[in-house]
């Protein structure tokens, strides 16, 4: 089957520090891939180069047969694609959480307000958040903030959805509530590429898990074997040190 | 986020901006403040030294200005009623140059910060030539240097002037807002399917207005008080009309003391506004 998302010999460096030195993927569509790696290892600029938040200095990514790479792809369409979530929310803090997730689908998509808001209230009740529709982020707790982030992601019907570290900021009590809108997710037959090392979630929901560092992709293994039984001597010395 | 704080110069004081995607970001992001120091000062809760200054001066400008009108009606009063003409031309030329200035600065301070090499280095340059000029030299340039070719009345030239003057600044005001709105906000946008400019509206410009309105009613203020130069291009301004005062009665002393008082009292009037302005938008956190 042709692969869904296709990353070929990605590479990317910040001044003299080289975050992504020749990076192969390929996920197929419904596939739940976990990243996992040190800080630094590239996993998150891997992700944000998905959707061209950041811009490979070489390499191709192709989404769906569209190259994302390509200075004259039509990078708006793609991104509608492809939804995201980041370790900071990044919810509007200006607007409701209702306006939040209609925002994109009525002044990019053009869709009517009334429909929109239909969507955004049943993306609402799909993460557990019927009641907060009028509320604004700063009344809601990190938890909340990210399940409604997922939604606003959800609202433009994306084909694929990337995570970048969406439990990193959220106190322990609040990660489960995140991971099990996630799981849910993976569960409906969304394709998701997760930069996470919450393990709990890689075996209730990941098909695959990688692991990266400085730069390059070390292994790849179904999350059992991954983690109980790693091939790379690196990858086993990460593990010991957050087990 | 570091507090962002600037200072007429217009550089910006900022945490160093760290690249690639390993930036800390506050999880809620509440634009701070910016502050803009050298206009008046402007009276904080919590502050009572500032605040009773602030009534020392108000209050004390007030009662010598009707205590002089009633004790001595000859020249106070006629000079009283002689410059409020000129207090109307004042608010004139202010208004009319700040809402100039504000579509410059939007325009310039979006320059600032624009991929567009071209546009950018238009923007900067025109900040950096405006502000190393003074004033006064710019009025004088556009009413008698430009007046060579093109014929200005005294407020149209004036009020070109200080638009053009005040754009500079009010465009680093703008670009300072903008760029203390955390990079994530722009990226959940962009990630969205948003076009920059489309974010810039929706997203980023929204919340930018919270954090500088106070620096751009301290601009106002200090144009209402940069205004007063205008009067060298024959306006009729409140300067203008106590000096024709001055010098067909020879009251000079008196003249000029009303008109510093009711600038004193006005200046202070309006930072006391902008400072419970300020005090509102940080108690309420966000602007809904």
């Amino acid at each position: 089957m042709e692969p869904f998302i296709s990353i070929r010999g990605a590479r990317k460096h910040y001044g003299k520090v080289e975050a992504l030195r020749g990076v192969d993927l390929e996920v197929s569509k419904g596939e739940v891939v976990l990243i996992i790696g040190p800080s630094g290892s590239g996993k998150s600029t891997l992700l944000r180069s998905i959707n061209r938040l950041e811009r490979l200095d070489s390499g191709t990514i192709f989404i769906d047969g569209d190259c994302v790479t390509d200075e004259k792809a039509d990078i708006r369409k793609i991104r509608e694609e492809v939804g995201m979530v980041f370790q900071s929310f990044n919810l509007f803090p200006h607007l409701s959480v209702i306006e939040n997730i209609t925002l994109a689908p009525i002044t990019v998509k053009k869709i009517d307000p009334l429909e929109a808001e239909e969507t955004a209230l049943r993306l609402l009740k799909k993460v557990g958040l019927s009641d907060k529709a009028r509320a604004y982020p700063d009344q809601l707790s990190g938890g909340q903030q990210q399940r409604v982030a997922i939604a606003r992601a959800l609202a433009m019907n994306p084909k694929v959805m990337l995570f970048d570290e969406p439990t990193s900021a959220l106190d322990p009590e609040m990660i489960k509530e995140v991971l099990d809108v996630m799981t849910n997710l993976a569960r409906e037959g969304m394709t998701m590429l997760v930069v996470s090392h919450e393990m709990g979630f890689a075996r209730a929901a990941a098909n695959r898990v990688i692991f990266m560092d400085q730069g390059q992709i070390i292994e790849t293994a179904p999350p059992e074997e991954f983690f109980t039984n790693p091939k790379e001597e690196r990858t086993k010395r990460f593990l010991e040190h957050i087990l | 986020m570091a507090p962002l704080s600037m200072n007429r110069t217009g550089t910006p004081k900022k945490g160093k901006q760290e690249v690639g995607p390993n930036r800390e970001e506050h999880l809620i992001p509440v634009p701070t403040h910016i502050t803009v120091t050298d206009s008046t000062l402007i009276p904080q809760k919590g502050e009572e030294g500032v605040l009773s200054a602030w009534n020392i001066s108000f209050f004390g400008a007030l009662v010598v200005l009707a205590g002089l009108v009633i004790l001595f009606p000859d020249p106070y009063r006629q000079i009283l009623a002689f410059v409020p003409d000129g207090l109307a031309v004042t608010f004139g030329v202010t208004v009319a140059a700040i809402s100039f200035a504000l579509v410059i600065g939007l325009l310039a301070g979006l320059g600032r910060i624009s991929h567009n090499v071209v546009i950018n280095r238009i923007a900067t340059v025109y900040v950096e030539i405006i502000r190393g000029i003074p004033l006064l030299v710019q009025l004088f340039y556009i009413y008698y240097a430009l007046g060579n070719w093109i014929k200005l009345s005294g407020p149209a030239a004036a009020i070109l002037a200080m638009s053009i003057c005040y754009g500079a600044y009010m465009a680093e005001i703008f670009r300072a807002g903008i760029q203390s709105i955390p990079k994530g906000q722009m990226e959940a946008a962009l990630a969205l399917g948003m076009s920059r400019g489309l974010a810039m509206r929706k997203v980023i410009l929204p919340q930018t207005i919270k954090v500088i309105l106070p620096p751009i009613g301290n601009e106002f203020i200090a144009l209402l008080k940069d205004s007063s130069l205008v009067s060298i291009l024959a306006v009729a301004d409140l300067l203008r009309r106590g000096r024709e005062f001055a010098s067909t009665s020879f009251r000079y002393f008196e003249s000029y003391t009303v008109v510093a008082l009711i600038y004193l009292v006005m200046t202070l009037f309006f930072s006391r506004l902008v400072a419970i302005m300020e005090e509102r938008l940080r108690n309420r956190g966000t602007l809904h």
